[in-house]
């Protein structure tokens, strides 16, 4: 049940999309034609400090008007257009995909200490839970999620990935069950410079959702991986988690271990348990999260899904099999099978 | 000794096993597959006594059910090799993922370096069919869960420190785990009971030892002339206090 | 007298062809049931509460109990009950009281409720075989974790956490006092839930000398009564429960009968031999919620802020709302008694027609503390009515943290409801004081038997979260996705929050 893959250049140099959408292909097995995307950070180089949001329109007419209203409202759309799609014989374009480069008038929340973020998730919020016919899916900077419903190497040649270029590459190849093959159900997840790719299924889901609700979040992809994006913006972004902490929280170890730790440790580990329990996800999963400067990749505590990590130079891949990283990267030296529930991480060299 | 080679280069694995299965139906003795690439299902359902070399990385389930032929890997195997394998011989010059000879029945399995989590969970074994699954450096949490027999031998090599993966043998009732070295207490499983391997023990081990150091060309003794722990049942029934009658 | 003698509700009757006359029956019924008489054993059904006492200790089965022999004209709304309440007020012209918990036939929620399992798209995880984590910590959370972070990427927590409960099972021993129940009762609760790895509370009747080896599990109660409370006793509990309320009785305070306050009692509540103990409706200190906050904080600096403090409140009407004020008060977790908790005595018509059942009652509390964002600052422990694994594992997914179990507790030591607690002649000498009754209760094995239990419970609800992919508690807290309403109307559903059957 799906498969994931994710790379990141830790020079920031920029790699087309035409490898991970091979790469991605080989492991068809694990999908079933209904979701693929991509998400490649490094796009929009000439709009870089810009929000670049994508959106599926139903269609350009009603849904158009009142979210560019709504944006109006908040800032400024400096340009927009169509995201160019090209034509795939199996696949149906059911949406409009559009983008935005948007800047937002941060007098407008000035109580806040992360207003441009904050008023972008809130008209992110807003669209999609209540203007009908419209979805937003992707709203970082110099990011951009390119998914739809359909087999990787369709998806991939419908946006025509292999035409841009980005440091940070992350592409998901889905089966789903919980909701067959709509467009805003394909990972990617984003929410700002945060996007998911994931493997499994969480049992959680409930629990996460109400704990990230009471935070203002809204859930409205009917789709379990939602939860992972903003959890991480809330740990990371809002409650200032280093990294590895925020994957310890949403994967911790386990009580007789933490009880067989040193004082220090043992006292850390036991806050953030007892702090982020409703954070904490269970069911098998195997997760790639990218953000405007690392990688980072987890599985559950048990290990019920397969992750593989390989380096080569500069660049760490992470994914659900060995045979796709080599795909990717036929030179790859160094592959390993990180430990359950332990966060693989690959951050840019500053 | 009739060599057939297939280059599996951006084939997929029906066509693939389609040709390995009229291979072995035209008397070829010896297979080697070529620039393998994530292709699921080789050698799956296979029986008699041909011999496949794999180059490349066998994708899930390698050898699945297979019955008589020996399938040697020169790369990583990924999820699940030996899945309810009846017979025959692995060998991977490398890793293999989770859940390896999961539900094995006979036969043998070598792994030079690691194994993921799950490894041999829930073996087999009646009268003389005993499937042994050997690993020549580490493997992860719930080695041997489910045990109901069969051997399995981790070897460790160059590790000398305590083994400390938690689960080892978790549900175990019958069969025998051997792992060189120390095991942390902590990680025994439920019904798990671990002891010093003894001379009977050591001389169960030893062939298989023997076979592997043949296969990658080492030496038994820096192996055997260690201390082994061994983990066995504690009853037959583990959980038979956990039930009663309404 | 022209109402007249209602009829018996039981009728004993000893089989002569199994009977040997082993006179078991007569040394072990305080009732008056059985009397020996021309060398037979004659029965004075009329005295019989159906505690089985008889039947429990009979060596050849002879002894069969029927309810209600005598049969009214039916009638839905003129019950039998319903006659004789009537009957009982006219020639009293006073309070109707009773034992245990609420006898009407309202619907049990829990009863309509479903769990889910994995098939397929997760696996369903082992229990037996894998970690399945149920330990609980009951006490207040912090919202957010600060950390400091240095150059060489070390992590420091700055963090501090405030003292919070560790318990291994999400089972609790609820608040039954010493006086409602006996002192061998009482130690064989201690014992249990100190085998368990959880917590047993005192009641309001205070510790007695006995318990205090097993202090480091107990949960000392204050009540409106404040019986036994001085700051010995404050120091001696683990954590501090400030009753407001039970679910038996909502709005009044405690009653223990006169009958059962003996000598013992009477010390450990500084009350006279023989009067009732009925604690105050509020406590008199206690008319607001500022109040409320007040008592918390007096009691923390007390104890010099090392022990969490709790409050306990019937589930009512607007159990939300107060439940959020308790939320603010400095309080580190909020008990909630729903309707159907037992008691040792209290006016039968709020036993039986005030307050809300606990299902709703926590899936409120847990939705409108999230809502105000404030659901870290208390964790919610349920009770009322707990009958098994099931419901425990129900009322978790609502939002609780961990339940009290009373009236189970007692049944595991025994008891078999007869609802008579408030006459002291409990023949199993759990609710009672007389000392040749207690005796008969051995604490060895009392405390084994609710331990046993526990564990049984504790068994299955790790059972349940492995069929349904979780193998930690903190996962199945809340997550009402689990739940399944089965036959309820949407207007329960919404304010369980689930959805129905099939959806």
């Amino acid at each position: 049940m799906c498969g994931i893959i994710g790379v990141i250049d830790r020079n920031q140099e920029l790699m087309d999309g035409s490898n991970i959408r091979n790469a991605l292909a080989v492991m068809d097995e694990r999908g079933s034609g209904e979701g693929s995307g991509y998400v490649a950070y490094g796009v929009y180089p000439d709009y870089a400090d810009l929000y670049a949001l994508h959106i599926f329109y139903d269609t350009i007419i009603e849904p158009k008007e009142q979210v560019e209203e709504l944006l109006e409202n908040w800032g400024m759309i400096e340009e927009d257009e169509e995201i160019p799609t090209y034509e795939q014989s199996r696949m149906e374009k059911a949406h409009i995909p559009w983008r935005y480069f948007f800047r937002p008038n941060r007098k407008l929340m000035s109580q806040s200490s992360t207003p441009d973020d904050d008023i972008v998730t809130h008209i992110v919020m807003t669209i999609n839970t209540s203007i009908q016919g419209a979805l937003v899916f992707s709203s970082g900077k110099n990011l951009g999620v390119f998914k739809a419903s359909g087999w990787p190497k369709e998806v991939a040649d419908f946006y025509r990935i292999e035409d841009y270029e980005g440091y940070i590459w992350l592409a998901h190849n889905r089966y789903p069950t919980n909701t067959s093959g709509w467009w805003g159900g394909a990972h990617p997840f984003n929410l700002l410079n945060w996007s998911v790719v994931h493997n499994g299924e969480i049992t959680s889901y409930g629990t996460n959702k109400r704990y990230i609700e009471s935070f203002g979040y809204r859930c409205s992809m009917f789709t379990d991986t939602e939860v992972v994006a903003y959890q991480m913006d809330l740990l990371v972004r809002q409650h200032n988690l280093p990294l590895h902490l925020a994957v310890r929280a949403l994967a911790p170890p386990f009580w007789d271990e933490i009880d067989r730790m040193d004082e220090k440790n043992r006292d850390l580990n036991r806050a953030i348990r007892l702090t982020y329990g409703s954070a904490m996800m269970n069911g098998p999963f195997a997760i790639v999260v990218a953000t405007q400067d690392a990688i980072v990749g987890f599985s559950d505590r048990i290990k019920l899904r397969p992750l593989v990590a390989g380096t080569h130079e500069d660049r760490l891949y992470i994914s659900s099999e060995e045979a796709a990283i080599r795909t990717m990267e036929p030179a790859i030296s160094h592959i390993t099978m990180p430990k359950a529930g332990e966060p693989v991480i690959g951050r840019v060299i500053t | 000794m009739a060599v057939y080679t297939i280059n599996a280069e951006n084939l997929h694995y029906t066509p693939l096993n389609q040709m390995i299965r009229k291979a072995v139906r035209d008397g070829y003795d010896e297979i080697i597959i070529d620039n393998v690439m994530g292709q699921r299902f080789i050698a799956d359902g296979l029986t008699g006594s041909v011999k496949l070399t794999i180059h490349g990385v066998p994708g899930g389930d390698l050898g699945m059910f297979m019955s008589g032929p020996t399938c040697i890997v020169h790369g990583n195997a990924e999820h699940a090799p030996g899945n309810t394998m009846d017979g025959g011989c692995i060998v991977v010059f490398g890793t293999c993922g989770d859940a390896t000879a999961h539900s094995m029945r006979g036969g043998k399995i070598f792994v030079r370096d690691d194994i993921g989590y799950r490894g041999g969970i829930h073996m087999k074994e009646y009268q003389e069919k005993r499937p042994a699954l050997i690993i020549g450096h580490q493997a992860r949490a719930f080695l041997g869960e489910y045990m109901a027999g069969g051997l399995l031998i981790l070897l460790r090599r160059g590790e000398n420190d305590i083994y400390a993966e938690r689960g080892i043998g978790s549900g175990i009732h019958g069969g025998m785990i051997l792992i060189r070295g120390e095991v942390d207490d902590w990680c025994l499983g439920v019904g798990a009971k671990k002891t010093t391997a003894q001379r009977e023990e050591m001389d169960i081990i030893t062939p298989y030892v023997h076979e592997f150091c043949s296969w990658f060309d080492e030496d038994p003794d820096t192996y055997l002339s260690s201390s082994f722990s061994c983990i066995k049942p504690a009853s037959a029934r583990p959980f038979v206090n956990k039930y009663t009658w309404e | 007298m022209s109402i007249g003698a209602r009829p018996m509700r039981f009728l004993v009757t000893i089989d002569p062809d199994q009977c040997m006359l082993c006179g078991r029956c007569i040394e072990n019924c305080p009732y008056g049931t059985f009397r020996m008489e021309n060398n037979k054993i004659k029965v004075y059904s009329r005295n019989c509460v159906a505690c089985h006492r008889c039947i429990s200790q009979c060596p050849r089965d002879a002894i069969s109990l029927i309810e209600r022999p005598v049969d009214y004209r039916s009638h839905p709304v003129w019950t039998a009950k319903t006659r004789e309440d009537i009957y009982n007020q006219a020639e009293t012209g006073r309070i109707l009281l009773g034992g245990m918990g609420n006898t009407i036939d309202y619907p049990i929620i829990f009863d309509r409720m479903v769990l889910d399992a994995c098939q397929v798209t997760n696996p369903s995880i082992d229990p037996l075989r894998e970690p399945m984590e149920l330990r609980t910590y009951i006490g207040k959370k912090p919202k957010k974790l600060d950390f400091l972070v240095n150059e060489a990427g070390d992590v420091d927590l700055k963090t501090e956490l405030v003292p919070n409960l560790q318990i291994e099972t999400p089972i609790m021993i609820g608040h039954m006092s010493y006086g409602a129940i006996s002192l061998n009762a009482h130690i064989s609760l201690a014992r249990a839930a100190t085998a368990s790895g959880t917590f047993m509370g005192t009641g309001e009747g205070g510790l007695h000398e006995a318990i205090y080896p097993y202090q480091k599990n107990m949960i000392v109660q204050v009540a409106s009564g404040r019986f036994g409370v001085n700051i010995d006793y404050l120091n001696r509990g683990a954590a501090i429960e400030i009753k407001i309320g039970q679910g038996a009785k909502p709005g009044i305070g405690g009653h223990l009968p006169g009958e059962k306050v003996c000598q013992d009692v009477s010390c450990t509540r500084m009350i006279p031999e023989g009067s009732d103990a009925i604690s105050p409706a509020p406590h008199h200190d206690i008319y607001s919620i500022e109040d409320l906050k007040q008592l918390v904080r007096s009691l923390k600096e007390a104890t010099e802020w090392k022990k969490p403090v709790f409050v306990k409140i019937a589930a009512v009407h607007n159990v939300a709302a107060i439940a959020a004020g308790i939320a603010r008060s400095s309080a580190d977790a909020v008990v909630i008694d729903g309707f159907k908790g037992g008691t040792g005595a209290a006016p039968t018509v709020f036993r039986d027609n005030v307050g809300i059942p606990i299902e709703t009652a926590v899936a409120a509390v847990d939705a409108k503390l999230r809502y105000q964002g404030v659901r870290n600052e208390v964790s919610i422990i349920a009770s009322g009515g707990i009958r098994n694994s099931a419901d425990v594992t129900k009322i978790i997914a609502l939002g609780a943290d961990a339940v009290y179990i009373g009236t189970a507790a007692l049944i595991a030591m025994g008891c078999r409801v007869c609802g008579t607690c408030y006459r002291n002649l409990c023949p199993y000498g759990i609710a009672t004081q007389r000392p040749d009754l207690v005796a008969r209760l051995n604490p060895d094995e009392a405390s084994v038997n609710v331990e046993n239990l526990i564990h049984a419970w504790t068994l299955e609800i790790s059972e349940l979260m492995g069929a349904a992919g979780i193998n930690s508690i903190e996962s199945l807290r809340g997550n009402r996705d689990r739940l399944r309403g089965y036959m309820l109307d949407q207007t329960m559903l919404d304010v369980l929050d689930i959805k129905p059957v099939g959806a």
